[in-house]
């Protein structure tokens, strides 16, 4: 016979998604294995000659970056014999401030942060988060894509994200060569939805890199770091290589941050037995190390791995709050789908969600997830009305606004047009006005009329080729009669020359005013202290299109 | 190497074993065919050397391909993956070698590495869990002509596909990408198994050894 109840429970969701029991040796665990390191420092002549109980001449590559620029040395001997349990409860404590904690963390090493972390638990990480965020008010991230690379479509999605409140938009493609499309089409629906939005195109480096100094993206994410030399090596990258790319977007002034996070060691083969939560604070190490201002960490893509074991998600929470605790900007990931299970995927996302970090979502999809070209997210277009309402429910600020579907449409339209527009200045493939019509309304790419595949991705190149930059663009908007958007994106060029959104955790207003952790840092100290929600935004939070009020009766 | 029916149940009993799951993939619904290798015979005959043809395609096999694993993520059984290929690009007319890479198991590099022996230029990489991409020599290692990241997806035909589009490559050709194809779903289910998998294709990565050509047999 068989239980019935097994059998219900058999068919729920959660039991659609796949765990493992930990595997030490390979590094299947989430935090403390016992392979991990202990913590110590010696220091001579002002060097760091062992680290985490290895002597200098057992470093290796990430270990030397490590010791020799990402450990501040002054407090460095005092902070290492402090007890973990102390000072992870200096993190919980308000009457601690964020200053006098960066004085400590700074001077760790990565397995005594670690061994601090480890101390708390998820509700203690989540108030040490909401001290620690750089940035005093909390925003959101999203991810514009589809499933056929459709630019127009692109366009209306990034659009109606802009005016749903993302400060920071990420696109990518599903085939390599669309990217330059993919970059326009971000670039100018954002700028049509809210002017001042940064967008990105997440792409191979080297690409990556000849769009951002084209002017077609303003910021970059996707320069990943890795916790053990194998997998550094496997991706032909040191730390150096990764400081001097990061050096050539500081270069031309553009906005990037580093990406890492648990469980890619592992996923790719080479995690030393390791704990993901140790080699992830490796990752942030060489991140800070580096000189970069910020990460996208919380596992991102590899997240099925650490959500398959024992205490994944608190190793998720646990990273988020280590790169606060070396003072960078935090992207705090919830943006890959880990579970069929939706209380699984709220409960995950509550960690970063209640506390508010500097981008909670990096991203969260714009689209339906079947569009969602990051291989799905854990928030997507369709869950937009509950966001909204989790963020009534608990008042807390989750970065996004409810808007009625006639902003929608009408942005989404000028976006197309825009769009339309300039790829005709530009003598790109002709976008129809029956393409335009569909992006306006459109849910997803299946909505969408399909493209001349191969005659865009000649267009791509060629666009390349004849050097078109994000000046190009701005001239095209303006001849389009599309002055306002080209007034945008130039000012968005301009921001490259200024630099200020160079600093931690920086985002752009409408008025392409920076708001970043050095003009606007987070200085929470208790109830009532730190990031307060404004009554004009609580007024917007509150403002749901589904609310009845007792006139309507 | 020639590997038994009753040794081919062992190994995937061992894996099975290892893999240890409390619940995860289906392994008795239709997707799961437990298929012999014993019906392709692979050979390595030395060192893999740089062709001249212009009318061939390598296939790059990462290191546990059809040896140490014999199956997809989702149990397509590796020569039925590698028939599909060859044919796809046999019915472009062009010829193909199949190497063996074991310098690496990250597949945009077996792939690259594949492209830069070929004649053409062109190169397919395929890691044991099914993961492909098709890569032309003068693009960087992690670009691509196509990638096929979610190896859940990957069926028959879109190995056939992959083929036939690699063999239009290598003529010059610029051909319709395969249909890209995303499950939402497919990590929540597929990705802690995927590093189980990888970790057990990295285990055979000799960073010191060659590609090696190969020889493979169907009967």
């Amino acid at each position: 016979m068989k239980s019935k109840r097994f059998e219900v429970l058999e068919q729920r969701p959660v039991n659609q998604d796949g765990f493992v029991k930990e595997w030490t040796e390979v590094g299947l665990i989430a935090m403390d294995s016992p392979n991990d390191p202990k913590p110590s420092i010696k220091i001579e002549n002002g060097k760091i000659v062992e680290l985490d109980g290895k002597r200098r001449e057992d470093f290796d590559m990430l270990d030397v970056f490590i010791a020799d620029y990402a450990i501040k040395l002054d407090n460095a001997e005092k902070v290492m014999k402090m007890d973990s349990a102390i000072l992870a409860r200096k993190l919980v404590d308000i009457n601690v401030s964020r200053k006098e904690i960066l004085d400590l963390t700074l001077s760790m090493t990565p397995a005594k942060i670690v061994e601090v972390v480890s101390q708390m638990n998820v509700l203690e990480m989540m108030m040490s988060v909401t001290k620690m965020r750089a940035r005093k008010i909390p925003t959101n991230q999203c991810h514009v894509t589809n499933l056929k690379d459709n630019p127009i479509q692109i366009a209306a999605d990034a659009a109606e994200a802009a005016i749903r409140g993302f400060d920071e938009q990420e696109t990518t493609v599903g085939i390599a060569r669309y990217a330059p499309f993919n970059a326009l089409g971000i670039l100018v629906g954002a700028q049509v939805g809210r002017p001042g939005v940064l967008t990105q195109c997440a792409v191979e480096e080297a690409t990556e890199l000849k769009l951002g100094m084209r002017g077609l993206t303003a910021y970059a994410e996707t320069v990943s770091v890795y916790g053990t030399e194998a997998v550094f090596m496997d991706g032909d990258d040191t730390p150096w290589s990764k400081a001097f790319l990061a050096s050539c977007y500081a270069s031309r002034g553009l906005k990037m941050r580093f990406t890492s996070g648990t469980g890619s060691e592992v996923q790719m083969g080479y995690s030393e037995g390791k704990s993901m939560l140790y080699l992830e604070a490796r990752c942030l190490y060489v991140t800070k190390g580096a000189g970069v201002q910020g990460t996208q960490n919380g596992s991102v893509s590899c997240v099925g791995v650490p959500a398959g074991v024992p205490g994944g998600i608190r190793a998720i929470l646990a990273e988020n709050l280590i790169a606060m605790m070396l003072d960078l900007e935090c992207a705090s990931s919830n943006d890959q789908t880990f579970t069929h299970s939706d209380l699984r995927r709220v409960a995950r996302t509550l960690m970063q969600l209640v506390p508010g970090t500097d981008f909670i979502c990096s991203g969260y999809s714009a689209t339906p997830n079947y569009d969602n070209m990051f291989a799905g997210s854990n928030w997507d277009a369709e869950d937009y009305d509950d966001w909204n309402i989790i963020q009534r429910d608990l008042k807390i600020d989750g970065g996004l606004i409810p808007v009625t579907e006639e902003e929608v449409v009408k942005v989404r339209n000028k976006a197309a047009r825009a769009i339309q527009a300039l790829f005709r200045e530009l003598e790109l493939p002709e976008i129809t006005d029956e393409e335009v019509e569909a992006a306006t309304y459109a849910h997803g790419s299946k909505d969408m009329p399909e493209r001349n595949v191969v005659e865009d991705l000649k267009a791509t190149e060629e666009m390349m080729n004849r050097g078109i930059t994000g000046i190009d663009v701005v001239k095209a908007l303006y001849r389009a009669g599309f002055e306002d958007v080209a007034e945008s994106v130039f000012n968005l060029l301009k921001e490259r020359i200024a630099g200020d959104y160079l600093h931690t955790a920086a985002i752009v207003d409408k008025d392409f005013k920076v708001i970043s952790a050095v003009n606007y840092p987070n200085d929470y100290a208790g109830p009532q202290t730190g990031y307060q929600i404004s009554d004009e935004r609580w007024a917007e939070i509150s403002n749901i299109r589904n609310a009845v009020s007792p006139e309507d009766f | 190497m020639v590997i038994d029916e009753r040794l081919l149940k062992s190994v995937i009993a061992e894996v099975l074993q290892e893999m240890n799951f409390d619940n995860t993939v289906d392994v008795k619904g239709d997707q799961f065919i437990p298929e012999e290798i014993s019906n392709m015979d692979i050979k390595e005959i030395g060192d893999a050397q740089k062709g001249s043809a212009p009318n061939e395609v390598v296939i790059g096999l990462a290191a546990a391909f059809g040896v140490h694993q014999t199956k997809t993520i989702v149990g397509v059984p590796h020569y039925e993956v590698l028939r599909e290929v060859i044919a796809g690009i046999e019915e472009e007319g062009m010829n193909y070698r199949i190497v063996k890479v074991y310098r690496t198991s990250d597949v945009a590099f077996v792939a690259h590495d594949s492209a830069k022996l070929s004649g053409s230029g062109i190169g397919i990489g395929i890691q044991s869990k099914g993961t492909t991409v098709i890569h032309q020599k003068d693009l960087f290692p992690l670009s691509n002509l196509e990638l096929f990241s979610q190896a859940p997806l990957l069926d028959l035909k879109a190995y056939r596909d992959i083929g036939r589009n690699a063999a239009r490559y290598a003529k010059g050709e610029s051909p319709n990408p395969v249909p890209v194809k995303n499950d939402q779903m497919a990590r929540p289910k597929y990705q802690a198994i995927a590093a189980l998998l990888h970790i057990k294709e990295t285990q055979y990565v000799d960073g010191n050894k060659r590609p090696q050509e190969l020889n493979i047999e169907f009967k």
